[in-house]
């Protein structure tokens, strides 16, 4: 049942692929979520109704579909992507959908009044947005934006069916070498599970660190 | 020139009109009062004057600039006229300092230590020389309303409008936002004020408004106003002012 651990060079190749991959998708995702939610909230009939049609088609469809079309298909239309880029650009898309309502939910908890008054004291929309609404709505989002990071760290597996060899992607060719299905997954699986550990404890530490003194100590507003 | 001119206000909200046709002007260094019963339009009023929410008919001049003009640089006129708020609405992810100097570094472009320093001297001009690293949550709701005051300040504003400042206010806090707020009516402020607050009427209001269903009932001087009002309505609603409220100078 001995787990060769020759093998531990290369799967640590595999981590550290897993690693870029999700940074880089939950980034883009990121930046398309909150201008997607700020599309939704902000952005009148017209910006809205995009966005929240983006959002439907991406959260209505398998993620592995769209990985899929975005390695096999676009090159039919002349698009060829590198498998990284691939996996990237379809986590991305993915994730986004996801983070913008995760995004708007907290924009629409930040009380509309701070609104109010930032406008009133003469600052443009997009200035309201960004200094007096989005960092108190990053904050909320911390919690359900740690869920959506853990869950792509893990969806992030799906692109050894577009060539690349993460974590989950060396695994399987490890296991195709050996033969030892069981305990090469086993191994792969103890690697995600310290990432989600990491991840978690970070992201409990940044919340600790942003939580804006005084604010739901006690029951008065 | 008044410093601020409302002529023939309008306001719909769906079919219901909230207001009827205002019309009233504010000098330099005037204070005025806006009193009457609930659901009269006296925050649409506010809010209408540096188009917060936009009038549907009539116009706004400030120093002899159209407010209403489509065409007004909006953002620039909400800049000279400071509002402050029933629920205070501070930024509250932001120390008393900063809320106060973010108007100044944002809107104006004045350097931070520039800011910084006039903030602390407008957190000073309102008692709070103590709290200006604390958080809103970490403040009183008098300490929140005299930080809104001073994050108004900060813009050096032609004028200040009042939205009921102290009605969200326990009433052992009310005390200390009126005497910041009869300090600056007495250092010569432009203000125009919402409240049901009859001593701070009495003690610095130039002139009370009494606005009924959208229109303005009547007008006059504190004394004028209450010991010889001349619609029957005026005298009805003071003297309920009077029993809800009590005297409070």
């Amino acid at each position: 049942m001995a787990f060769d651990w020759a093998w531990l060079p290369l799967l640590a190749h595999g981590l550290i692929l897993t690693i870029e991959i999700t940074v880089t998708c939950i980034a883009f995702g990121f930046v398309l979520g909150v201008i997607l939610a700020l599309m939704r909230v902000y952005g009148g009939k017209w910006l809205s109704i995009p966005a929240s049609i983006y959002i439907q088609i991406f959260r209505g469809t398998p993620l592995l579909v769209q990985l899929l079309m975005v390695y096999y298909g676009l090159p039919s239309w002349g698009i060829s992507l590198s498998a990284f880029v691939s996996g990237v650009l379809a986590l991305g898309l993915n994730t986004a959908a996801y983070q913008a309502e995760y995004l708007r939910g907290a924009i629409q908890a930040v009380k509309s009044g701070q609104l109010l008054a930032a406008r009133s004291m003469g600052m443009t929309m997009p200035q309201a947005a960004r200094y007096v609404v989005l960092p108190q709505a990053f904050r909320i989002v911390i919690p359900s934006w740690s869920n959506e990071l853990i869950l792509m760290l893990k969806y992030s597996s799906i692109v050894f069916s577009v060539t690349l060899l993460d974590l989950m992607g060396v695994g399987k060719r490890i296991a195709s070498h050996n033969f030892r299905y069981f305990e090469v997954y086993v191994v792969v699986a103890l690697f995600y599970l310290a990432l989600v550990f990491i991840i978690t404890q970070l992201l409990r530490l940044l919340e600790k660190k942003v939580h804006i003194p005084g604010l739901g100590e006690h029951a008065e507003s | 020139m008044s410093l601020l001119k409302i002529v023939d206000l309008h306001k719909k909200y769906g079919n219901l009109e909230v207001l009827k046709g205002v019309s009233f002007t504010l000098e330099q260094g005037e204070t005025k009062v806006v009193i009457g019963p609930s659901g009269t339009g006296k925050s649409t009023l506010l809010r209408c004057i540096n188009r917060l929410s936009p009038p549907g008919a009539g116009e706004v001049w400030l120093d002899g600039v159209e407010v209403t003009d489509s065409k007004a640089n909006i953002n620039e006129l909400r800049a000279e006229m400071g509002f402050v708020f029933q629920s205070f609405n501070l930024f509250s992810h932001l120390t008393a300092l900063r809320n106060v100097r973010i108007g100044p570094i944002k809107v104006k472009g004045m350097n931070k230590d520039a800011a910084t320093k006039l903030a602390m001297e407008e957190l000073e001009r309102v008692g709070l020389t103590d709290k200006v690293n604390a958080y809103p949550a970490q403040l009183s709701g008098g300490q929140q309303q005299r930080v809104s005051i001073a994050r108004a300040l900060a813009m050096s504003p032609k004028l200040i409008l009042f939205d009921e400042p102290t009605s969200a206010l326990d009433p052992e806090l009310i005390g200390e936002v009126l005497t910041v707020m009869i300090n600056l009516a007495k250092e010569g402020m432009t203000m125009l004020v919402v409240t049901h607050e009859m001593g701070f009427a009495r003690a610095v209001a130039d002139e009370i408004i009494f606005m009924e269903n959208g229109v303005i009932v009547e007008q006059g001087t504190p004394s004028q106003m209450f010991s010889n009002p001349q619609h029957k309505r005026t005298g009805e609603f003071l003297h309920k002012i009077n029993e809800l409220y009590g005297e409070s100078d």
